[in-house]
């Protein structure tokens, strides 16, 4: 190959940098083998602790569920994961169509008009839908109405203060609100008014943006229906392993009047010269590519491989699949409520508020619980706490169809041993 | 060929899959809570028995060009084979079944994982910390500008422009926007790089970064680069490193050395984390000392071989994404960075330059090459010659190209070169399959002298032909105006559309 390209030596190419930034070698280890390289790794893995799905009570955003093999037998199939982002249609296809079933799927569980291709998770959706509300009415503050995950407005908050937004948490919304973002259920698990909420955003002249959780979506009203402007959420449920917090996926879905502020890729129908329906990348003129420094957002890809997982999951769940996975995580957390609420010194810590499979409860020594649970191979409660110093002695429980009853009898014996 | 969509293919007969606790009693959600909070009607998702799902997908899958079957010539993209170990790394349970909010003690194995792949990544492109929490290489790009603006404003200083070459990505340009900056466009000289006269005459005091990427997108390296490093610190603004270019130097040179001050890098190009057709990627971002308090928190902290996750950054720019970045490509990053050490990446990068002057040299005589080389991991090629004589254009190579099993090149990248057709090769294809491109495209050049229409009509061998975007244009445009029920951007039945 040098010969062809009539030089000596590799060196002959690398002529253009200079010498005194040339490195004789990297300071790092040499090789390894496959099998060596799977040992050291396997090794790191094995130095985790990995508590079993049906004794993970554990949520905060992530969740433990079933997932069916053919999540996995689709997203490893080569032919998905190592294609690249769909720019040739015509070798891109099943990516596309895939994409576009992932769309429509969102919709319909959104209750909304169009959703985008993914983002990448959903702190990041919250992110881009306030910055959406901003672009759409010019307002530059954007309303955080009760608890919303905690590094959701973390993340608002660095997006934000990018724009020159700023972020209120709590209050009534004013005429400088771009919007008012809501989360249901909260990150407490709680259910809050989504129709009253929306409706103090819009008398505003606020968009209303409700962050939802997906599989909560089969049993509570969709975010359409209530007449929120912008649904965000994040996709884990949908067929994703925890796996220390990605990669998710992140969704955002809008009222067709938003389309052209929507961030990210859009997949949408196109025929060949022989009217056979294909998929295209569409609406691109509001990507950076084309748009550059006037884009709507900087992404320029999405979470494509954890959309088509989400795809899978849904088209295998079916709408009654899901509402059964809904209904026996609200049945199972509600059975969990009431046996932890008896133990002694225990309560529930909004007592008044409804909730579906994660809720608050107040716990005597609430540390001391979780770490004594952890010694029994249980993933316990989430110290909530730590971000809402409100919540001294509060955990959030979550179940969902993994728990089974005998590990609810395990958890509470667990508890009161 | 095509495949109906799974909503056309659903059957109201299929039953819904056999779940756990289905038939448990208690009070269903629809018997406690209010009827307001209720959904009115189920989503309307498809209803397919497992056979006909996997049935559905495996279609799909087969409609797809992907780097396991096909030669990916993406300028700019990097797409190198997947090794498939780092898959079987990222799956084991003692990763994908993590809590992200397990306490530390019980995590220490990926904390350490996450420490490794920092020093590798720091060791390689010559930074001092690195963050891994951005998801994607244009959230790094904004992450490493936050921190220039944070860094910045705690000196007193409120730079308002950032210096972005003509020939850049366009996520340069983008992400500079969206983190608060005027974008300035600086002009490629004759040769390719960046004009040193006229990058002098933008800098001023209100500048606060030259973002850059070396070799740059016409695969050529800025060879003026210490020049251009010192011209932008003594006005006191930063130096910003696009890291798309990183698989050409890999122990060859770092970009820490060349002065720049933060450094993004794509872990799904160089560190052969796999597409996925789109994403998950991850967008790592290094830094110099300077800027190492802005970092997004929390950060990895290692203190005798205890790990910590330590959110007391009272400067940092905050939070970039929920939890720790894409840990899952970590994982695959990092189990490649083991096996090949770093001999290995050496060899990588090393063996990417000579596969694209290689190839570069085939086909010089077929395409017109703008610039003189030798180039780095890839070079710009041009069509214009042939738009010229034979009105064919750089998209009628493309399509022909996935009529030979060929993805296409980057097409009309970068901005600076009439009909571009940028082509990245890569370390890991084989000189067989170098020699077969340059065959298909002295082939196509050949057909285009001869039969121009006939490339006009390509791809003829595809699932689909070339697909009508204009009209598809149209059709959204339709919908969103109010003038049409279809709505384009998702399926609706029929029945739905027509009322």
């Amino acid at each position: 190959m040098l010969e062809t390209i009539g030089v000596k030596s590799i060196n002959d190419l690398l002529v253009d940098i200079p010498q005194s930034l040339r490195l004789r070698s990297l300071q790092l280890p040499a090789g390894l083998s496959e099998f060596e390289t799977m040992a050291e790794v396997a090794a790191l893995a094995g130095r985790n602790r990995v508590f079993p799905d049906r004794l993970t009570f554990r949520g905060g955003g992530v969740y433990r569920r079933f997932i069916p093999s053919a999540v996995a037998a689709v997203t490893s199939k080569p032919e998905f994961y190592t294609a690249y982002t769909p720019y040739q249609a015509e070798a891109s296809q099943g990516t596309l169509q895939a994409i576009f079933e992932y769309q429509t799927l969102i919709a319909e569980l959104t209750g909304l008009d169009v959703s985008n291709a993914s983002l990448y998770d959903g702190a990041t959706a919250v992110a881009e839908a306030a910055m959406m509300a901003h672009v759409h009415n010019g307002r530059d503050e954007v309303l955080v109405s009760g608890y919303l995950h905690p590094e959701y407005v973390q993340v608002l908050r660095a997006f934000s203060e990018a724009r020159g937004i700023k972020v209120r948490k709590g209050g009534e919304p004013n005429k400088k609100t771009a919007a008012v973002i809501f989360q249901q259920p909260d990150f407490l698990g709680l259910l809050v008014d989504p129709r009253a909420l929306t409706t103090a955003a819009h008398d505003a002249g606020a968009l209303a943006i409700a962050c939802v959780d997906p599989i909560s979506l089969a049993v509570l009203a969709p975010p359409g229906e209530y007449g929120a402007d912008i649904a965000v959420g994040e996709g884990q449920q949908l067929g994703m392993a925890p796996s220390f917090g990605g990669p998710h996926v992140g969704f955002i879905a809008c009222r067709k009047e938003l389309v052209r502020k929507l961030p990210g890729r859009l997949v949408g129908t196109a025929h060949d010269a022989q009217g056979r329906r294909g998929f295209v990348l569409a609406l691109a003129a509001r990507e950076q590519h084309i748009r550059r420094e006037k884009a709507t957002s900087n992404i320029c890809t999405n979470h494509s491989l954890c959309a088509l997982a989400a795809a899978v999951y849904l088209t295998y769940m079916g709408p009654y699949g899901l509402r059964q996975v809904a209904e026996v995580s609200f049945k199972r957390a509600h059975a969990l409520a009431e046996r932890l609420a008896a133990l002694p010194g225990w309560e529930m810590a909004f007592p008044e508020r409804g909730f579906l499979n994660e809720f608050p409860v107040r716990a005597p020594k609430s540390s001391a619980v979780v770490r004594k649970l952890a010694r029994k191979g249980i993933l316990g409660g989430l110290d909530v706490s730590r971000w809402f110093r409100e919540l001294k002695g509060v955990l959030t429980f979550t179940c969902t169809e993994v728990n089974d009853a005998k590990a609810l009898d395990e958890l509470v014996a667990a508890l009161e041993s | 060929m095509t495949e109906p969509l799974s909503f056309e293919l659903s059957r109201p007969a299929v039953d819904p899959p056999r779940l756990p606790g289905a038939e448990e009693g208690g009070a269903p959600p629809g018997d406690v809570l209010p009827g307001e909070l209720l959904r009115s009607r189920p989503p309307g998702l498809p209803r397919l028995s497992e056979p006909e799902l996997m049935r559905h997908y495996s279609r799909l899958a087969s409609l797809n060009y992907s780097i396991s079957e096909n030669f990916y010539p993406l300028g700019s993209c990097t797409m190198k084979y997947n090794p498939v170990a780092n898959e079987a790394a990222a799956a084991l349970p003692g990763f994908a079944g993590l809590h992200p909010y397990q306490d530390e003690e019980t995590v220490q194995g990926a904390l350490e994982l996450m420490w490794r792949l920092e020093q590798a990544l720091c060791a390689v492109v010559g930074v001092d910390r690195v963050t891994l929490q951005p998801a994607a290489g244009a959230h790094g790009e904004w992450t490493a500008l936050r921190m220039i603006r944070a860094y910045q404003h705690s000196k007193g200083e409120a730079r308002t422009e950032v210096l972005v070459p003509d020939s850049a990505h366009g996520t340069n340009p983008a992400s500079a926007a969206l983190s608060g900056f005027q974008v300035v466009e600086v002009l490629s000289g004759p040769d390719g790089r960046i004009s040193l006269a006229d990058l002098e005459s933008k800098l001023s005091p209100r500048t606060a970064a030259l973002m850059l990427t070396n070799p740059n997108t016409l695969g050529l390296f800025e060879r003026e680069i210490l020049d251009i490093a010192e011209l932008v610190h003594s006005t006191g603004a930063m130096l910003y490193y696009d890291g798309a270019n990183l698989n050409a130097f890999m122990g060859i040179c770092r970009p820490g050395d060349m002065g720049f001050d933060a450094v993004h890098m794509n872990l799904h190009k160089t560190f052969t984390t796999p597409h996925g057709g789109g994403g998950p990627g991850a967008g790592p971002v290094g830094v110099k000392s300077e800027l190492v308090p802005f970092l997004p928190s929390p950060t990895v902290e290692r203190t005798d071989g205890h790990l910590t996750l330590d959110h007391k950054h009272p400067q940092s720019i905050g939070r970039v994404r929920s939890f720790y970045g894409n840990f899952g490509m970590l994982v695959r990053a990092y189990t490649y960075i083991l096996a090949m050490g770093g001999d290995g990446l050496s060899q990588a990068s090393q063996d990417a330059v000579l596969s694209a002057n290689y190839l570069r040299k085939l086909v010089e005589g077929d395409l017109e090459m703008p610039h003189d080389g030798p180039c780095m991991h890839e070079f710009v090629a041009s069509a214009n010659h042939l738009n010229h004589e034979n009105g064919v254009r750089a998209l009628d190579i493309a399509k022909a190209l996935l009529d030979r099993q060929f993805y296409a090149p980057t097409v009309y990248f970068p901005l600076v070169v009439p009909e571009a057709i940028m082509v990245e090769p890569t370390e890991t294809e084989s000189k067989a399959t170098l020699d077969s491109f340059a065959h298909a495209i002295k082939e196509i050049v050949a057909e285009a002298k001869t039969n121009p229409q006939g490339l006009h009509e390509e791809p003829k061998n595809t699932p689909v032909g070339r697909l009508d975007e204009v009209a598809a244009a149209r059709r959204i445009n339709a919908y969103l105006q109010g003038q049409s029920e279809d709505p384009v951007l998702r399926w609706k039945s029929p029945s739905e559309t027509a009322s």
